[in-house]
């Protein structure tokens, strides 16, 4: 499961998924032509989960035609069917119509997929949904920080603070910082710059984004705006 | 005559305020749909067969097997055989299929076939391109006498100067989602010009077989991922959307990959010049030289006007446009103002240097030639010193400090235009009170909804909660494309006469209750009231219900009277470098910058803090690599294209200049000059720190060490 860059200050350890695979296995794996034969043959996949006891695939060949999994995201399961090859982010995005993560740069460097699995923040793009399900991970959008119609502190932290101008990273720096924020609620300015320091923001709204990130841990509540009703 | 001029300062409860804006709630919490996240029922995916050459001809386009790929719904060819290919990554064939992995499958069965011809991708030496080059645009230039004016200067500089090719890099990638009813095209498109793109979709869909009136086209774009100057058209990829959206009888989403954005959605061409500059003894700047060059792909270009704000008296300036097989340049935030300046400002400090005298003064001291903006900017540079703590901060140049890490700071000045678009806005104001305000405009996240929200509730005596702001759908009255800083100018004046005028139809049918003629009345605190005697009112709500349940609907158009042209701004930097390494660090930028009449102060300051980060990358990072064994962009991802993450900001300090003198020239835009000068800023501090100037932008670890002559 590919990690994200967790501030030092509280690096978890590095978790295997339940299949037993992390990223860096998996290049290995890939890389190393012999043990690579062994898992994947003729474009399929063989879960190597001994956990997974409840997931009916097990064992089974899968793909690369479409199979049924069923992710669990905001604390509801999720009954869709994918090929083995779609990602998190486009299961969220184009199957469940969840789209507040988002796809910029398709390959774990930007952040604006971020979404939680078992309260870590992680790159939706470079995870499998196959195995998001056969983990049985716990998944968490920015949707289910509140109720549609209503805004999560976090959130309005952004907002007072004016920590985004397009917006379409700021739902990714949210989660990256609602994941943080989790393990250490009151972080200090350098803190903040290291739990989102794997996020990228093209307009510059940085400032913002780390004031947002300390208030908000902080409790602060927000002094009006100035001629703001 | 209606009175629509700005109200005076004290009498403003929201114009010039620090208000959040409107549509964060939405964005923050991840609910708002931007075109990348339409899902329509039954949509398909469209993704494109790009050409791997440089340069070639189409010779032969075979898609009978891309056809026949599971999920596939419709095909278009983009660019037919016999087309000339003109940079890597131009678009070929497009295909639709029920989902984004069966669309790139099928995209890799498309064969194409090309007769590859020789490409030339390099800018860096005009005299090695041989016949890719073009001079017609940027004869030599002379103005005085500048071989006299050489001849007797004092102090004579020469130097290598230049600002690389560089991308948008949209966070929400180029692209539409297209749905048909019948003849009628909804498109969801990522547009910074809404008004506008319906009619040239229509435009090119009748000139390729589907006809169709612009006004049977609806944009509809209720906020959008960035543009910075990239997304003014529908582009071919937005063409094919619509065309395979006809095909297959589906709603077709067609966003660009991250690749194809880096590689042909949009670049900022480069310039580079040698540069010859004098001055008298005391700093007088008197002749100017520069033979520049630069790309914008495969067309030429304008000369570049250099130098950049002084008007030197006495100078010679050419221009030749090299012709390159890449992504054609579209205009990038202050086009070409970054590059002139980073040009300009670096060689004036070196001359600085020279005369060993403090930039500032120098700038000072040539300020009677910077035209309009002279007081401006002496103001600026007045408080960007203090801001910056210049005086104790600058030294001549190189730090002496023993060690591997240098500190140094340096300044440079810009300008803009800014003068508003033309834009049209509808007031309509209920007989229960709401009210709504509408045009066909954009929020490009500048805060555009929120600037027009403050002017319309201002002008009404109303909470920002009272107003219903309407844009991002072509269906609004036409307002201007949002490029160029035109666009706040354009919609406030716009918008403050439109509620203006409606504001005038209420109150003449409220004036006879009162008792008064209706240009006693005033709206204010929700309420309107004989002016000067808050006793004699009616609250608004009231004020409407006569109406008689028929609103009112006004409109007003941008006029001169509530804006202005033409801004100037001071920015200060402060680095360390570390001379083993040649990595450099932005320990401070100070950006002092004037736009006139500032409506939303909280959002005009992000827009320059988000421009100093934007320079401070281009400054320091983002880089577009060609290569030219391959003809290939070799960098059209973001792990090697660079953007500046949150660690790499330094202490960012903005003042905007507001008060008399500033607020009484109108609205003026701001989006464009807070980005012009980082650049040269940070190449002055840089060169202040380590002694040496690093000639090109940006300054990566490889430049610095080479200027520093370990590389």
């Amino acid at each position: 499961m590919p990690k994200r860059e967790d501030p030092k200050e509280t690096a978890p350890p590095v978790e295997k998924s339940k299949n037993g695979l992390d990223r860096r296995d998996f290049v290995k794996l890939v890389g190393g032509t012999v043990t690579a034969a062994g898992l994947f043959s003729a474009g399929t996949l063989v879960p190597q989960s001994a956990e997974a006891q409840e997931n009916p695939a097990r064992g089974k060949v899968i793909g690369p035609g479409a199979v049924p999994i069923t992710l669990k995201i905001n604390g509801a399961p999720h009954k869709l069917t994918v090929e083995p090859r779609v990602t998190l982010l486009t299961a969220l995005r184009n199957h469940l119509d969840l789209t507040g993560a988002k796809e910029v740069c398709d390959r774990a460097t930007c952040g604006s997929c971020t979404v939680h699995m078992n309260g870590h923040a992680v790159y939706s793009c470079t995870v499998l949904a196959i195995d998001a399900a056969m983990s049985g991970a716990d998944i968490r959008t920015i949707e289910s920080l509140a109720p549609e119609g209503q805004v999560h502190p976090l959130s309005a932290a952004f907002v007072a603070n004016d920590g985004q101008q397009c917006g379409f990273c700021t739902p990714g720096f949210v989660m990256a910082a609602k994941a943080y924020l989790d393990t250490n609620p009151h972080p200090t300015y350098e803190q903040a710059r290291a739990a989102l320091g794997g996020n990228l923001c093209r307009c510059g709204t940085y400032m913002g984004v780390r004031r947002a990130m300390v208030t908000a841990g902080g409790g602060t509540k927000f002094p009006a705006d100035e001629g703001e009703e | 005559m209606a009175d629509y001029h700005w109200p005076p300062a004290e009498k403003r409860s929201l114009i010039g305020k620090k208000i959040s804006r409107l549509d964060g709630p939405w964005k923050a919490s991840g609910r708002i749909k931007y075109s990348y996240d339409v899902n329509r029922p039954g949509m398909l995916y469209g993704k494109m067969a790009i050409s791997p050459h440089a340069h070639a001809k189409v010779s032969a386009i075979d898609t009978s097997a891309a056809e026949k790929m599971p999920g596939v719904k419709a095909v278009q060819i983009m660019f037919p055989v016999g087309s000339e290919v003109r940079w890597a990554g131009q678009e070929i064939v497009a295909v639709a299929a029920e989902t984004e992995d069966q669309a790139s499958d099928a995209v890799r069965a498309v064969q194409i076939q090309y007769e590859v011809l020789p490409h030339w991708v390099m800018d860096s030496d005009p005299s090695q391109a041989g016949e890719n080059v073009d001079k017609s645009g940027g004869n030599e230039t002379k103005e005085g006498d500048p071989d006299a004016a050489f001849q007797s200067a004092a102090v004579t500089h020469e130097g290598h100067y230049g600002a690389s090719v560089i991308t948008h890099c949209c966070l929400e990638s180029h692209g539409m989602v297209c749905e048909w009813q019948g003849d009628k095209l909804t498109a969801w498109a990522s547009t910074q010009a809404v008004s506008i793109i319906g009619g040239q979709l229509a435009t090119a869909l009748t000139k390729n077989g589907i006809p169709t009136n612009a006004s049977d086209v609806e944009v509809i774009t209720p906020v959008m991922g960035g543009g910075f100057g990239s997304k003014f058209s529908a582009d071919p990829w937005g063409l094919a959307c619509a065309q395979l959206a006809k095909k297959s009888g589906r709603a077709v989403k067609m966003m660009l990959e991250r690749d194809q954005e880096l590689m042909e959605a949009g670049s900022r061409p480069s310039l580079h010049a040698r540069v010859k500059v004098a001055a008298d003894k005391d700093g007088t700047l008197t002749a100017w030289q520069s033979e520049a060059w630069g790309t914008s792909g495969p067309a030429g270009d304008s000369p570049a006007a250099l130098p950049y704000v002084f008007r030197i008296p006495n100078k010679r300036i050419t221009y030749t446009s090299v012709l390159t097989n890449t992504g054609p340049a579209r205009a990038w935030r202050a086009p070409m103002h970054p590059q002139l300046c980073a040009v300009t400002m670096t060689a004036l400090e070196d001359l600085a240097a020279k005369l060993e005298m403090d930039p500032v003064e120098l700038f000072r001291k040539n300020l009677s030639i910077s035209g309009a903006r002279a007081k401006e900017y002496a103001e600026e540079l007045d408080k960007a010193s203090e801001l910056m703590d210049w005086k104790k901060k600058w030294h001549p140049r190189g730090d002496k400090t023993p060690g591997s890490i240098k500190r140094g700071v340096g300044v440079s000045l810009h300008t803009w235009g800014g003068r508003g678009h033309n834009s049209n806005c509808q007031c309509k104001v209920n007989p229960d009170g709401t009210v709504e305000v509408s045009l066909g405009s954009q929020d490009l996240g500048t805060g555009t909804r929120t600037v027009i929200a403050i002017v319309a509730a201002e002008t009404f005596g109303l909470p920002l909660s009272g107003v219903q702001v309407n844009i991002g759908d072509s269906k609004y009255p036409q307002s201007g494309p949002s490029g160029g800083s035109t666009t706040v100018g354009g919609v406030s004046s716009s918008t403050r006469r439109a509620a203006t005028n409606a504001l005038n139809e209420l109150l003449a049918k409220v004036a006879p209750s009162l008792g008064v003629n209706a240009d006693q009345l005033e709206a204010t605190g929700g309420r309107i009231q004989v002016a000067g005697d808050p006793s004699k009112s009616i609250e608004w709500k009231q004020a409407c219900a006569k109406l008689a349940g028929t609103p009112i609907t006004a409109m007003g158009q941008t006029s001169p009277d509530l804006m202005s042209s033409g801004v100037g701004g001071v920015q200060m930097a402060e680095v360390s470098v570390d001379v083993e390494t040649g990595v450099v660090k932005v320990e401070k930028m100070v950006a002092v910058q004037d736009c006139g009449l500032v409506i939303d102060i909280k959002t005009a300051e992000s827009q320059v803090f988000g421009a100093l980060i934007m320079g401070a990358t281009y400054a320091l990072y983002e880089e577009k690599i060609m290569d030219q064994q391959t003809g290939l962009h070799l960098n059209p991802n973001m792990e090697f294209y660079k953007l500046a993450g949150i660690h790499d900001v330094g202490e960012l300090v903005v003042h905007m200049m507001t008060g008399p003198g500033y607020d009484d020239r109108g609205v003026i835009g701001l989006g464009e000059p807070p980005v012009i000068s980082p650049g040269a800023a940070l190449s002055n501090a840089v060169a202040n720190a380590i002694g040496v100037r690093v000639p090109e932008i940006p300054m990566t670890p490889d430049r610095v060490l080479q200027a520093l002559g370990k590389a």
